[in-house]
């Protein structure tokens, strides 16, 4: 070994160090615990090896409920809002006056409190002895009867938490894509302008394709972010989630470990791999995606 | 196609409350014939690529008019002016082919103007031919070599068959090898196609070389506007004569006394009936003729040798660079351990400019 690259070993030593212990071995632990049947923290013994704790919990309602969830909250929020994100970041930038202002409000979310946000999102939805809720109000407005959004019906309940991701993830988003959009040199607009270009396809041939880097890091964050969704749920709905039918996957997991299901580290670890898996799987398609988009060139 | 730009000025807003507004360009007038190669130059911020922005109507004009031959297009927004920019960072889109960047003009056109696939590719291949790019229509701009690059974005201004030509810095960033290349290229093309081109740069070599006219701006005001040798030999203010020409042109503190053009305590040039004043003596390089009678007397810094003529290098307490470089003929057999050197000078490259106003003044030699 060279004398050189000795040395950057050292100096990347703490770094390598601290993943290790915190990262990687917890890694290795969790895929272990399960294969491991019945394990016990406290003994450290356990009952056999093999795939049963991965039958189990696929055979469990409650993963199952957890898992279908998680994939409606994937599939629905992380399109919605980066699509809405695009829009609001394109009007945006294309206004003048109060620019900083609105880029100002729309970025408030993300540095509010989750556990806050969830508060004003049952002052809006919920339904109590004395008001129906603001939401209701205006539905009534339309004639129509009202609806209980925090202990209603499945769909109602979904919306809510569909609606609150958005807005969460959203500020990030707008953040991201206003700075994107800014970075397009102005030159390329000019020449289209000149080129009698109309706006629409100066949006999808110029615009889009240059900015599409970034949009493949939100997509890609979105979609890790979603399948990681818990405190969301817990913020509008309570930690008792099975009972709402609004748990997530990472929800599960931590049932199973502390909650009124918990000490069943094997059954948490199972569910964790699978978790896992999907992420890898969908991120793995998604630069797959990417890189056939960009085959032969960069979007630089 | 005749490009007339009439009165024409653009104001830019001045920032904060106070302070006037930035005149970037004042009251142009500029007549620009049917298939000529127009060279706007001038140093930066003096407004040339504010009056191509005008023309290709990226700006609009505070005052003034410009014509495309009969049309006023003053008001016309840039895509129904019928011109072809080319920028000077070229401004291809990166994510397209060449191709696909030639193309995308033509695939903008609507209505009766617009084009089948075939007729679009044959157009773009017809083009990529005249600028020699048709071996590379498949790669992407990244990766071709600046020369390539500018070729596309010439293409890409051409293909839409424009009534004028713009370019902005065509060679600015190019190397110096190939913006020589590259310059007679835009010429070849440019007669080629017959079609009326007027590019901005700041070197005046690039303008020189190339242009059938140039126009020398200062601070939005146009200075001169003539064919380059016209306004090599017949500068009209000492800014243009400083502007134009390498090496540049010397300039002494002289004075006209009694009909006679002193430099310090030197009557270097006896003059006809010049009226007494305190001038700028301009003299080009090319302008000294080494005589051991000469009147003007310089100590020598040195003389390098570049086969073909020799430049020598001297200082004078009247002049108003550190030194001065005369170019004279390798023929002239010059010390290069002199001390000093006397020069006589050849009036035609003399010219004086008035002290204050730098404005040009004439003057005629006395015979014998």
């Amino acid at each position: 070994m060279k004398r050189s690259e000795w040395k950057a070993w050292l100096y990347l030593l703490p770094a390598l160090l601290f993943l290790a212990v915190f990262m990687l071995y917890p890694l290795v632990d969790v895929l272990i615990y399960s294969f491991e049947e019945s394990y016990n923290s406290a003994s450290q013994s356990y009952t056999g090896i093999g795939f049963y704790n991965y039958s189990y919990i696929l055979r469990d309602p409650y993963f199952l409920q957890a898992l279908k969830n998680t994939l409606i909250l994937v599939f629905v929020t992380v399109p919605v809002s980066t699509a809405l994100a695009l829009l609001l970041s394109v009007a945006l930038s294309s206004i003048k006056p109060l620019r900083r202002l609105f880029q100002t409000v729309y970025f408030l979310p993300y540095v509010t409190n989750t556990l806050a946000v969830g508060m004003v999102f049952m002052i809006l939805f919920q339904k109590t002895p004395y008001t129906n809720g603001l939401v209701n109000l205006i539905i009534g407005l339309f004639g129509m009867s009202p609806v209980d959004f925090i202990d209603g019906p499945y769909a109602a309940k979904m919306l809510v938490l569909c609606i609150y991701t958005v807005w969460v993830v959203m500020p990030f988003k707008v953040l991201v894509l206003t700075g994107a959009l800014a970075s397009v040199r102005e030159d390329y607009y000019s020449a289209a302008r000149i080129d009698g270009t109309s706006r629409f396809r100066i949006f999808r041939k110029i615009t889009l394709p240059m900015i599409s880097p970034m949009l493949f890091y939100l997509v890609i964050t979105g979609f890790i972010g979603a399948f990681k969704a818990y405190s969301d749920a817990v913020a509008i709905f309570g930690t008792d989630l099975n009972a709402a039918e609004m748990n997530t996957i990472v929800g599960y997991i931590y049932d199973r470990l502390y909650g009124d299901g918990g000490g069943y580290p094997s059954y948490a670890s199972a569910a964790a791999i699978v978790l896992f898996l999907i992420v890898l799987t969908i991120t793995a398609i998604n630069l797959l995606i990417r890189r056939r988009k960009l085959q032969g060139g960069d979007a630089q | 196609m005749n490009v007339t730009l009439q009165n024409l000025t653009k104001r830019f807003p001045a920032r904060g409350k106070k302070g006037e507004d930035v005149v970037a360009v004042n009251a142009a007038n500029i007549e620009i014939k049917d298939g000529e190669l127009l060279g706007l130059l001038g140093p930066s911020g003096c407004g040339k690529s504010t009056v191509l922005n005008l023309i290709c109507g990226l700006l609009a004009p505070s005052e003034g008019q410009i014509l495309f031959g009969e049309d006023d297009v003053t008001e016309l927004p840039p895509e129904r002016r019928g011109i072809g920019l080319v920028f000077q960072n070229y401004a291809l889109y990166p994510h397209l082919t060449v191709l696909q960047n030639i193309l995308f003009p033509l695939e903008n056109l609507k209505g009766e103007a617009k084009l089948t696939k075939e007729e679009m590719r044959e157009r773009a291949t017809r083009i990529a031919a005249l600028v020699q790019i048709d071996g590379l229509m498949d790669r992407r701009p990244s990766e071709l070599s600046g020369g390539q690059q500018q070729r596309v974005a010439i293409a890409r201004a051409l293909v839409k068959m424009p009534r004028v030509l713009l370019l902005d810095e065509p060679l600015s960033n190019l190397d110096a090898r190939l913006r020589l290349q590259t310059r007679e290229e835009i010429r070849r093309i440019q007669q080629e196609t017959g079609i009326t081109t007027i590019f901005v740069t700041h070197d005046q070599e690039e303008a020189m070389s190339i242009s059938d006219r140039i126009v020398v701006m200062k601070s939005g005001v146009i200075q001169q506007i003539g064919q380059p040798q016209a306004i090599y030999d017949d500068p009209c203010n000492l800014f243009v004569a400083k502007f134009l020409g390498t090496p540049p042109i010397n300039v002494f503190r002289g004075e006209v006394r009694e009909n006679c053009l002193y430099i310090g305590e030197a009557a270097v040039l006896h003059l006809k009936d010049t009226p007494d004043r305190a001038v700028y003596v301009g003299i080009r390089p090319e302008g000294f003729v080494p005589d051991e009678a000469g009147a003007l007397v310089c100590r020598q810094k040195g003389v390098e040798i570049m086969g073909r003529d020799v430049s020598v290098v001297a200082t004078h307490e009247a002049l108003e660079a550190p030194a001065l470089r005369a170019i004279v003929s390798s023929d002239q057999k010059l010390s290069r351990k002199a001390e000093a050197v006397a020069f006589s000078l050849k009036p035609h490259k003399v010219f004086l400019f008035d002290r204050e106003s730098e404005e040009r003044v004439p003057f005629a030699v006395k015979e014998g």
